[in-house]
């Protein structure tokens, strides 16, 4: 019983500051999301406390259902990208020494360090009409007449690319690096082919890496609004702009929340398709 | 029997500015079971690599059955290698590591599934086709990177100090077990290690290899009693090496000067004043404690250590170079500090020629 007491001591000192921090700041007000996206929106905005479902009714209504697929399709988009780019350079970067890889690594991460705004509005003004890309399409004459970049899908997809790839390439990067290479050497032994050693040995043992690339990229560029509000122009409808415009401009909450929630879901899904799929001890998240 | 099977011819192997294997020349022979022998750092492992072929040769040709095997990747030779780490692929069960081969080769799943039993019964494994790799012991593992590496019927296996991770009593029965294994299948078996006792127990032949040089390749036998350079008589069991100069010659019998006195040995071909070293076991030793009329040194006895089945006497000689004697028991008229003379049967002592190699 003594035994028991000490032991306990501890393990609440350690574990309970976060465990109130995790409770007040994260677990409460996704409760409370929850429970507004349920209520009515007040005719001025902001939420009347009254049941109602018409959130959710809304949200399957053609126009939002529709943002709702595109931003999926986009996000599934920009992780594809992700991963088809930044697997071949985690592996690259991964069978380099220490000291050359941290730099790769660095290159990598400082444009994540960028200020995002500063990065997009570089982007823009790269491609606008009288930039320097439409200008040299022009010159050359590869293209007749300047094209339109600004405020396209085809814009943003290389915005939400170049911001998410450095989240795809890390985790890939570190299960790829902890990759015994006698593994694979053991496998060139037994016969194979390179190509059937990466589908055999290499592929499968970096899956946990691959997997937090894909939670760690689509993630976010199902949620992100920065980066499709300015590239996008604000012209191009998708979940995360549509939130924050619900929250702010248009202050109809509950149906914000209603969207919330549903990325709540998605998100909540593939972490548990995550958890089933590799052992939760090989979860890793750079 | 004597047909060679893996044939180094000048090899060499070069890292940046580092010579690791020099001309080296070794034609192993089929069936049987070859130990590289020597400290780390002297190449052993590489000259297995270069078989493998995850290292290119620098220069010079390797054959296996007669066929320059230079620009065959390592997954076209017929060659397979036992892992020093064992190297088992951690997501696959261990039916599914012993299979590798097969699953590669697309053979069909009812022989594939005959074979790997067939391999698992080989290696005492029946029943653990299902376990994951991290759920096994140490042997077990060594074990089952046996059994996949035979599954594919290699010409020669190789074996890159596959028992280095094993403790001692588990090791000295893994090698009792691979011996009878590589007698039974009659594959060539290359094996690498630096413990010499190992190579000693299992080896056909040894080849002693030092700063990648191969300084003697003969049989335990010889290696133990007729070293051939002062390095193998360091490194092959316990020996006394003594510097000196022949001094007399009397048909093949040598007196030979050095620092502690003169002493007798047999050798032919020798010519007076010429430099040599001897070597001597700590188990051919004979002592007095007073001088004999044959040739004998003077020491200082320095201390006794006890090793269980022998007793070891560490021997000051008057130039400060000590010597060691074994002898089965402890001799209760020796104490430390008493004066010695030491002598040898003199067709127990072995002359190294001392500028060879």
């Amino acid at each position: 019983m003594k035994n028991k007491m000490k032991r306990k001591g501890p393990v609440l000192a350690m574990a309970g500051p976060v465990s109130i921090w995790m409770i007040l700041f994260v677990t409460l007000p996704m409760l409370f999301i929850i429970y507004i996206s349920f209520m009515s929106r007040g005719t001025f905005g902001g939420v009347v406390y009254e049941f109602s479902t018409e959130s959710y009714t809304t949200l399957l209504s053609t126009v939002y259902f529709k943002v709702i697929i595109k931003s999926l399709k986009v996000a599934t988009l920009t992780t594809i990208t992700c991963l088809v780019l930044g697997y071949p350079f985690a592996y690259f970067i991964a069978r380099k020494p220490r000291e050359v890889a941290s730099k790769y690594i660095t290159l990598i991460m400082i444009p994540f360090w960028t200020n995002s705004l500063m990065r997009l509005n570089a982007w823009l003004l790269l491609f606008q009409t009288s930039g320097p890309v439409n200008n040299f399409l022009v010159e050359t004459g590869i293209s007749s007449e300047p094209i339109t970049f600004v405020y396209t899908d085809g814009l943003v997809a290389l915005g939400l690319v170049t911001s998410m790839l450095p989240f795809a390439v890390l985790p890939m990067y570190s299960s790829i690096e902890k990759l015994n290479k006698s593994l694979l050497e053991a496998s060139a032994d037994l016969g194979a082919n390179p190509k059937k050693t990466f589908k055999n040995i290499t592929l499968p043992l970096t899956f946990p890496g691959i997997f937090s690339a894909i939670i760690l990229t689509f993630i976010p560029s199902l949620g992100i609004y920065t980066v499709t509000d300015m590239l996008g122009g604000g012209k191009v409808l998708y979940i995360g702009n549509i939130i924050k415009n619900q929250f702010g401009v248009i202050r109809n909450w509950p149906l914000g929340s209603a969207l919330s929630v549903l990325l709540i879901i998605i998100t909540g899904l593939l972490i548990f398709v995550y958890t089933r799929f590799a052992k939760v001890d090989e979860l890793e998240v750079v | 029997m004597k047909e060679p099977i893996v044939r180094l011819i000048n090899v060499d192997k070069v890292f940046g500015t580092n010579t690791v294997i020099k001309d080296m020349n070794l034609d192993i022979y089929k069936g049987e079971f070859l130990t590289l022998l020597g400290p780390s750092g002297c190449g052993k492992t590489t000259t297995l690599r270069m078989i493998a072929g995850f290292e290119t040769t620098s220069a010079g040709t390797i054959t296996v059955e007669d066929e320059n095997i230079h620009d065959k990747e390592p997954y076209e030779r017929d060659v397979n290698t036992v892992f020093q780490s064992y190297a088992l692929f951690p997501h696959m069960t261990v039916f599914d590591n012993v299979a590798y081969g097969l699953t590669i080769k697309k053979v069909p799943k009812l022989e594939k599934k005959e074979k790997v039993m067939e391999m698992l019964l080989l290696v005492q494994l029946v029943g653990y086709e299902k376990r994951k790799p991290d759920e096994l012991s140490g042997g077990q593992k060594q074990r089952v990177a046996i059994a996949r590496a035979l599954i594919n019927n290699p010409k020669v296996l190789l074996l890159d100090e596959p028992l280095g991770a094993l403790d001692l009593k588990l090791r000295k029965q893994m090698q009792v077990e691979l011996k009878r294994l590589q007698k039974k299948l009659g594959i060539t078996f290359i094996y690498v290690t630096h413990d010499q006792e190992e190579a000693l127990t299992m080896s056909d032949r040894i080849a002693v290899i030092n700063e990648g040089i191969i300084e003697q390749l003969s049989n335990p036998q010889d290696l133990y009693e007729h070293p051939e350079t002062k390095f193998v008589a360091g490194f092959i069991g316990e020996s006394n090496i003594f510097d000196g100069k022949v001094y007399e010659i009397n048909g093949e019998e040598l007196k030979i000067e050095t620092n502690s006195g003169l002493c007798a040995a047999y050798g032919k071909n020798y010519i007076v004043g010429e430099n040599v070293n001897i070597a001597v076991r700590p188990e051919h030793i004979n002592y007095s404690k007073t001088p004999t009329e044959e040739v004998s040194l003077k020491g200082r006895i320095r201390d006794f250590t006890y090793v269980g089945n022998f007793v070891k006497t560490a021997v000051v000689m008057e130039d400060g170079k000590e010597i060691k004697i074994s002898r089965f028991e402890m001799d209760n008229q020796l104490q430390e500090d008493d004066q010695l003379f030491i002598n040898w049967n003199p067709t127990k002592a072995v002359v190294i020629r001392a500028n060879e190699k």
